[in-house]
């Protein structure tokens, strides 16, 4: 039982890096503002503006679903692949037609959700690592797609691609839908049972099972829904195609949401972050693409430069950390020390199941 | 336990069996199996195989272009010409043309690249267009969609020149380009629209892939093997050169032994048709793009057996192989020169002059007798550059292509 | 017999049960010259492999190696542009090259504590763009015959086989030396640290040492396949893409576990050439090349869990760990 106190008393810890992130995107808006200015441009033109924002809008849903996984541990290889088979069902079952919308819609995220739900069990059931599991689902769907698929196929109608076309002022509405769904899933994350567990399970399985914890439920809901986000990535792809491309899987979008979900300052190793610092972390990427493009620069030296950016900023944040739980110091390792420090957190400890005293005692 | 430990074992195993079995499975009946005993039965892909197009295309190889017959990339065969006269404006020496290209992501798109740029400082020293910006977006359709977005919503692009990603998924971003009111260029791969002034490019890739089969079925026996390397599925200029080698295979006497894809890494190629040597003789290779062609070429060596008949391509590296061993060989070209022509047009666009709709470009393969007199002209250039290039009269010849 | 426990036990069948089949559809594969051309290919993913095992038993993981193997053969083509004379040096300094991004490999993840994947999948970025940046976008210069010696040639007139193949020698020699060096003090220490770094600690092992040494080993074992691939099929602009996850599979699929603290250099040599026959056997079967990422991922899922069921995997959460919490430690050691 004490147990779930420290994690509970974790919480805070687990958010504190969050305003971190929020001042690293400040720093970056900012000297990005300056550096394109010093060029004789303007970052925060309308169309420039317009720009971050449907930049940020795929890689948004990408490591919203990224950072669950994450959260719990976890890892999904499989998102471009996903994204990739979505926007080929989305745009065979629209057919063109309006009134097939729905039907597009919930065929493609069932479809994702099915295959969330194999990695899941996979994960949990099999006992196969992340890595290897979601690396063979994206083998498995993109032999899949090279066989089946011999091109673009289907069609979005009209009405469906203003998902991805269309927006309010400077705001797309894919970018206003990827906002909605981060505030839905951040709620998710701090009012729901399944939610604290996935947290729980991510900083200790093994405390996590004996406080009564299924590890099994929150790793597979998490998969459930990176999946069904990568559904919606790939929604959102064909509605900017008008068709449906296999080939966006050579996009590298998995690592680019990893990247983004640790930019974001959730912990790799699980158990604590949070979607709010991820949507900061694809802002910053979103606003390094944009300058880079404002600036012309030659598409070799933007790896470079996002390179050497996502170490650094990593590296700072490892550092923030560091200092707060200096008492590890002397225990280098691979992953930034979590800490230990924070006062306890008011918002939203659960309370445990009523079953969880009965199952813990029988472990 | 137990239970699901057999299961598992039983699931690998059954795994290898099923693929095992494949080689007994049937035909394909999209003919996407690389089956070898049905190589003669050959039929195109429908979804990429169009018939009237792939004879337009072989006709189109025959018909004399017009223009300068010295300057290949100005040469347009049976062009339809369009007034852009509503297009013109005061002062082109200030225009500003925005370039969305899809990647340098290969040997071929960065040779052409460089051209296009030394093209550009001749237009520029010309007073013909002011400036000249570019954005990449590194393969990714998406990415492409929003540097076109962003380059319509600035409203600084006097013209804008596209070169897609992929034709069918950029067709609304090029169909906002042109509603936004500046003239839009598009060459390389076209888009599902005829929105844009005019859309550049070589005769094709049917006429790519036939001069590469054609010269495979003049050149061997009856009942010899070929084996086809390709670089992936699904992209349009790659698949059509396949249909149309396919469609000419179907009614040869030659044996196809299947095709492979191998994302045009030189060890793959190398691996894969060593594999092929082990089982068999392999008389001639047909490739959808050359720039493996010495490590497909170096398995023969390796395996000590005489050198197939090759199709390559216009790659440097694939043309010194086949001069050093004498290769019976043949190089079709998907011109690289066309990287000069979409600004050259920008700039006639913004002067009110008059351009090809459809802006068809010659697109002829090096034989043989051309061989010695492309190797000289690109004497100085490195490996994986293209012999058609077509920048030698350009600003920064030779530097710019040799030193990259 | 304590070898064919564990993971390697899996791998070994799989292996076995692979060359039955090849054996089956092309029964010429196992004379000489076939199989010495099966391990020229196989080479550079077994030294590959050997670099990754140092790295994920220590815990940790290395993304950077299918880049670092495409810069190295680029800057190797580059560099000697066909000369002779320069081949030797420009080795030494491809080795340098390599100690260099396996030292900032290490030093970044354990010094500065960024994760290893995101230092690694940083430096997978910079050294792609920066050595395309530096040829303006594809490869330039080409290998000198002295260079491609290695990868594509060997002693001619051996009896059976026809010509050994110095790739296999070399991928030979380095794993007897990475399996001696896994015994030595260097290895227990690695292996310790991979285990539980926090107790290797307070054993007196300075793990940060340990584990930028088995990143500077991945980067050189990365730079010995560029010698080894740029030999066998020279120079291409995709040269060394998506090596990194077919040697991080290879790894796995020995039974190493990611995470570290288990496995064997022998498991992830099986598993590479495990990888290897598999590309070979879809090829000997006519498998369509476009289905063959299904059966490949089929596979290696259902080989992984099999053997997790076996008992080497017990406890696959364990894979990212959390360096420093003492009663998850001891429930793992009770366990074991």
């Amino acid at each position: 039982m004490t147990r779930v106190v420290s994690a509970s008393r974790n919480l805070r810890a687990r958010t504190g890096t969050t305003g971190l992130v929020y001042v690293a995107l400040v720093i970056v808006l900012v000297v990005s503002a300056l550096f394109v200015a010093f060029q004789g441009g303007s970052l925060f033109t309308a169309a420039n503006t317009v720009d971050l924002f449907t930049r940020s809008s795929l890689l948004g849903f990408l490591a919203i679903g990224q950072t669950l996984v994450i959260l719990c541990r976890s890892l999904d290889l499989s998102v471009g692949y996903v994204a990739a088979l979505s926007t080929m069902v989305a745009a065979i079952t629209m057919a063109g037609d309006p009134s097939r919308i729905v039907l597009g819609v919930g065929v493609t995220l069932g479809l994702a959700a099915l295959i969330g739900l194999v990695n899941g069990l996979v994960i949990t059931k099999l006992r196969v690592n992340p890595f290897i599991t979601t690396l063979g689902m994206g083998l498995i769907i993109k032999g899949y797609l090279d066989t089946r698929f011999q091109g673009p196929a289907g069609s979005i109608p009209a009405e469906f691609q203003m998902f991805g076309l269309s927006r309010v002022g400077v705001l797309p509405v894919s970018t206003l839908v990827m906002l909605a769904l981060a505030v839905a899933v951040i709620l998710f994350l701090r009012r729901s049972r399944t939610g604290f567990h996935m947290y729980a399970v991510g900083g200790d399985a093994e405390v996590a099972r004996l406080s009564g914890i299924r590890p099994e439920l929150p790793v597979i809901t998490a998969h459930v829904l990176c999946s069904m986000t990568a559904g919606a990535a790939g929604l959102l792809l064909a509605s900017r195609f008008g068709t449906g491309n296999s080939l966006v899987y050579n996009n590298g979008y998995e690592l680019e949401a990893i990247a983004a979900v640790v930019l974001g300052g959730t912990y790799l190793l699980g158990g604590r972050g949070g979607v709010a610092g991820t949507v900061a972390g694809v802002f910053i990427l979103a606003t390094l693409d944009t300058v880079f493009n404002t600036l012309s620069v030659d598409p070799f030296v933007k790896d470079v430069l996002r390179g050497a950016i996502v170490i650094a900023t990593v590296a700072i944040y490892a550092r923030g950390q560091h200092t707060r739980a200096a008492v590890r110091l002397r225990f280098p390792s691979g992953g930034a020390p979590p800490s230990a420090t924070g006062p306890p957190d008011p918002p939203t400890p659960p309370p445990p199941e009523p079953e969880t005293a009965a199952q813990g005692g029988t472990r | 336990m137990r239970a699901s430990r057999v299961l598992l074992a039983g699931a690998a195993g059954l795994t290898l069996i099923l693929s095992a079995c494949t080689t007994d499975a049937p035909e394909d009946p999209d003919g996407a199996s690389a089956d070898g005993e049905n190589g003669g039965e050959l039929t195109p892909d429908a979804e990429w195989f169009d018939q009237a197009e792939f004879d337009a295309q072989l006709a189109q190889r025959d018909i004399e272009p017009e223009g300068p017959a010295d300057e290949p990339w100005m040469q347009a065969i049976e062009p339809e010409w369009v007034d852009t006269a509503d297009f013109a404006i005061d002062d082109p020496e200030d225009a500003h043309v925005c370039f969305s290209n899809a990647s340098v992501s290969n040997p071929w798109r960065v040779t052409g690249f460089i051209t296009m740029e030394q093209q550009v400082e001749a237009l520029v020293d010309e007073g013909r267009i002011g400036s000249f910006d570019s954005s990449d977006a590194a393969d990714d359709d998406n990415q492409q969609i929003s540097d076109i977005q962003a380059f319509v919503d600035s409203g600084n692009c006097d013209a804008i020149i596209i070169s897609p990603s992929t034709t069918a998924t950029l067709t609304p971003a090029v169909e906002t380009a042109c509603e936004s009111g500046v003239p839009v260029v598009v060459f390389d791969r076209g888009v599902n629209s005829d929105c844009m002034v005019t859309f550049i490019h070589p005769i094709g890739g049917y006429a790519y892939g036939a001069d590469a089969a054609d010269f495979l079925v003049e050149n061997l026996d009856p009942g010899s093997t070929v084996l086809a390397l390709r670089i992936l599925p699904g992209v349009d200029v790659l698949e059509h050169r396949w249909a149309a080698a396919q469609e000419i295979f179907g009614d040869s006497e030659l044996d196809v032994l299947g095709f492979e894809f191998t994302e045009g890494d030189g060890a793959q190629i190398k691996d894969l048709v060593s594999q092929h040597l082990q089982r068999g003789e392999v008389n001639g290779i047909w490739m959808d793009a050359g720039d493996g062609a010495v490590a497909g070429l170096e398995a023969f060596e390796d395996a000590g057996q005489p050198y197939p008949v090759i199709a390559g391509e216009d790659e440097l590296s694939f043309m010194r192989k086949w001069d050093e061993e004498g290769l019976t060989a043949i190089g079709p070209v998907y011109s690289n020169f066309q990287w000069r022509t979409p600004v050259i047009a920008a700039g006639m666009i913004l002067a009110g002059e008059e351009v090809p709709a459809e802006w068809i470009l010659p697109q002829e393969p090096v034989r043989e007798d051309d061989l010695d007199e492309y190797l000289d002209r690109n004497s100085d250039m490195p490996s994986l550059h293209y012999a058609k290039f077509g920048g030698e009269d350009l600003p920064g010849f030779p530097e710019a292509w040799v030193d990259r | 017999m304590s070898a064919l426990r564990g993971g390697t036990g899996t791998v070994t069948v799989l292996l076995v049960l692979i060359f039955v089949v090849i054996a089956t559809q092309n029964p010429s594969f196992f004379e000489g010259p076939p199989l010495m051309a099966f391990a020229k290919k196989a080479a550079p993913l077994v030294v590959l492999a050997i670099g990754q095992y140092l790295v994920i038993v220590s815990g940790e993981f290395d993304l950077s190696v299918g880049s670092l193997v495409g810069a190295q053969v680029v800057i190797a083509a580059r560099l000697i542009d066909g000369d002779q004379a320069m081949t030797y040096p420009v080795i030494g300094l491809m080795l340098l090259f390599g100690l260099l991004v396996g030292l900032v490999n290490g030093l970044v993840t354990t010094l500065l504590k960024v994760p290893s994947i995101i230092t690694t999948l940083g430096t997978m970025l910079i050294l792609f763009g920066a050595v395309r940046y530096w040829t303006g976008g594809a490869p330039t210069g080409a290998l000198s015959e002295d260079f491609r010696v290695f990868g594509r040639h060997g002693p001619d007139g051996v009896p059976v086989i026809g010509q050994l193949p110095w790739a296999l020698v070399i991928a030979v020699v380095l794993t007897v030396g990475a399996i001696l060096l896994m015994r030595s003090p260097y290895g227990r220490s690695l292996m310790a640290t991979g285990d539980n770094d926090t107790a290797a600690a307070f054993s007196g092992v300075r793990v940060w040492r340990v584990r930028t040494l088995a990143f500077v080993g991945s980067s050189l074992m990365a730079t010995v396949a560029a010698i080894l691939i740029g030999g066998f099929a020279g120079v291409t602009a995709q040269v060394g893409e998506g090596l990194e996850f077919t040697a991080i599979t290879a790894v796995v699929l020995g039974g190493v576990v990611l995470g570290g603290g288990r496995g064997t250099v022998v498991a992830a040599v099986l598993g590479a050439l495990t990888v290897e026959a598999l590309f070979t056997l879809f090829n000997q079967l006519y498998l369509p090349s476009t289905i063959q990422p299904t059966a490949q991922g089929l596979i290696i899922i259902a080989a992984v869990a099999y053997a997790s069921r076996r008992g080497d995997l017990r406890l696959p959460e364990r894979l990212r760990r959390r360096p420093d919490h003492p009663n998850e430690r001891q429930l793992d050691s009770s366990r074991r």
